[in-house]
């Protein structure tokens, strides 16, 4: 576990060190959110009831922009081989990318996106489903985009293909994170969408490290 | 096992398929003659739908092959991952874009049906919805086996995809009925009509047998095709 721990204050690290690089995926996250207002009309009701899929969505390419670099710095530095040299499971190693990468992008998203909601007229309690369903749905965004970041290394045009392959295993995620906000603002509670969230969660830590770490000994060869 | 182990050799695949692939073909075009005849001509328009009940014949049965073709590139990818059988990569390379086909079938038939009886072309029913979605996979995993300098890289990384998008096409396809009984309760889909009749389920089971063997010798073919590419990509490395 030193290792773990060891490998995510680095990475943790070497993106605070560098604050601009998450600056960017906010500033990302709030211009696209904007965009939707201008592109729809000012109608408040309109708004209200598309800012759950707007904002999860928003979140959903917020937190792909940066996956690309996941993995690819580490391979072209070098650092890659000596991870799967080193004498601890590479399984962790990508974990503990991943969990730096939620640290730095899927935790800053999830609480910036209150903000955002507050401007599409979303009441107090679709806010806290909001921030609640993405602080728990963000975890499985990382990890399938990590898996989809350590089967593109090395591949020609990987930014787009990325998206490609990582969007529709996604798609599970967003439904029921979007669904829980919209079922919120409709009267219900939104505890079986969280529910099912984090049921989701589990599947893809219980799943993508294995399938990380052999797309990661594969480009390691 | 002894045959998986058989067809290992590419060599020896390659005299085997093309010993079968006359016979499949001639098979094919029979039973495509016999189903259209049946599908076209023979079977009763629908007392509900009319003539347009007859693009079921070739709607229905994609959908089952695009399904059964993923299921296919899960099993040749687990078999490329664990044994590293050296045909189960190029016969993924073949059949990959051919389930992707039987898939874009399935949705451009369903649009042209849906047309006349919902009225519209598309709507974001689940199970539409969940086609597309395959469809995506797919189109993931062909790019993903090409978009490597060098091709078993693309191989092994698309078949990890594969397995992954295999554990994860029930929870998307669950998600997705989900998401669809939360929108739209009273679905514009619910055709409601009788159990299939007789009439109707014959041609239908010959249409799926001739598309079937269709998707076989086409997925074949294409196989015979990938080793021949490779056989020349190595000459052009030792040369």
């Amino acid at each position: 576990m030193t290792g773990f721990g060891a490998l995510l204050a680095r990475d943790v690290r070497l993106v605070l060190r560098r604050p601009g690089d998450v600056a960017v995926v906010l500033a990302f996250f709030v211009v696209a959110t904007a965009l939707f207002p201008l592109g729809i009309g000012p109608e408040t009701n309109l708004l209200a009831r598309i800012a759950p899929g707007v904002l999860w969505c928003a979140a959903l390419f917020a937190s792909m922009l940066s996956l690309d670099r996941l993995f690819a710095s580490d391979y072209e530095d070098g650092s890659l081989d000596l991870l799967l040299l080193a004498p601890w499971p590479l399984e962790l190693a990508a974990l503990a990318k991943c969990a730096a990468h939620w640290i730095v992008t899927g935790l800053p998203l999830a609480l910036l996106a209150p903000l955002l909601g507050l401007t599409f007229g979303l009441d107090p309690l679709a806010l806290a489903a909001l921030t609640a369903t993405l602080l728990v749905g963000t975890p499985t965004l990382s990890l399938i985009g990590g898996l989809a970041a350590a089967l593109t290394l090395g591949a020609r045009k990987s930014g787009a293909l990325l998206a490609l392959l990582a969007l529709p295993l996604c798609v599970p995620t967003l439904i029921f994170g979007a669904g829980a906000v919209e079922a919120t603002v409709s009267g219900q509670g939104f505890g079986v969408h969280l529910a099912v969230l984090a049921a989701l969660a589990l599947m893809a830590l219980a799943t993508t490290p294995w399938a990380m770490a052999a797309a990661l000994r594969q480009a390691g060869e | 096992m002894a045959d998986l182990h058989f067809l290992a050799n590419p060599a020896r695949f390659r005299r085997f398929s093309q010993r079968v692939t006359g016979s499949l073909a001639f098979a094919t075009v029979l039973a495509l003659a016999v189903g259209l005849y049946l599908a076209l001509i023979a079977a009763p328009p629908d007392y509900q739908q009319g003539e347009t009940v007859r693009i079921m014949f070739v709607h229905v049965p994609s959908a089952w092959l695009a399904m059964a073709g993923y299921g296919l590139l899960a099993v040749l990818s687990g078999s490329l991952l664990v044994w590293r059988h050296p045909l189960a990569a190029l016969m993924a390379r073949g059949a990959a874009p051919v389930g992707a086909t039987f898939a874009a079938v399935c949705l451009i038939t369903g649009a042209l049906w849906g047309r006349p009886m919902w009225g519209t072309y598309w709507v974001w029913d689940a199970r539409l919805t969940s086609m597309l979605l395959l469809f995506f996979l797919y189109l993931g995993h062909i790019a993903l086996s090409n978009a490597y300098d060098h091709a078993e890289r693309g191989d092994r990384a698309a078949a990890l995809l594969a397995l992954i998008g295999a554990i994860n096409l029930p929870v998307i396809k669950f998600s997705v009925d989900w998401w669809n009984t939360l929108h739209q309760p009273a679905s514009v889909m619910k055709l409601g009509g009788p159990a299939i009749h007789p009439t109707i389920l014959v041609p239908l089971l010959w249409m799926a047998g001739a598309l079937s063997l269709l998707f076989v010798i086409l997925v074949l073919l294409r196989t015979e095709t990938e080793i021949d590419r490779r056989r020349l990509e190595a000459a052009d490395a030792t040369a």
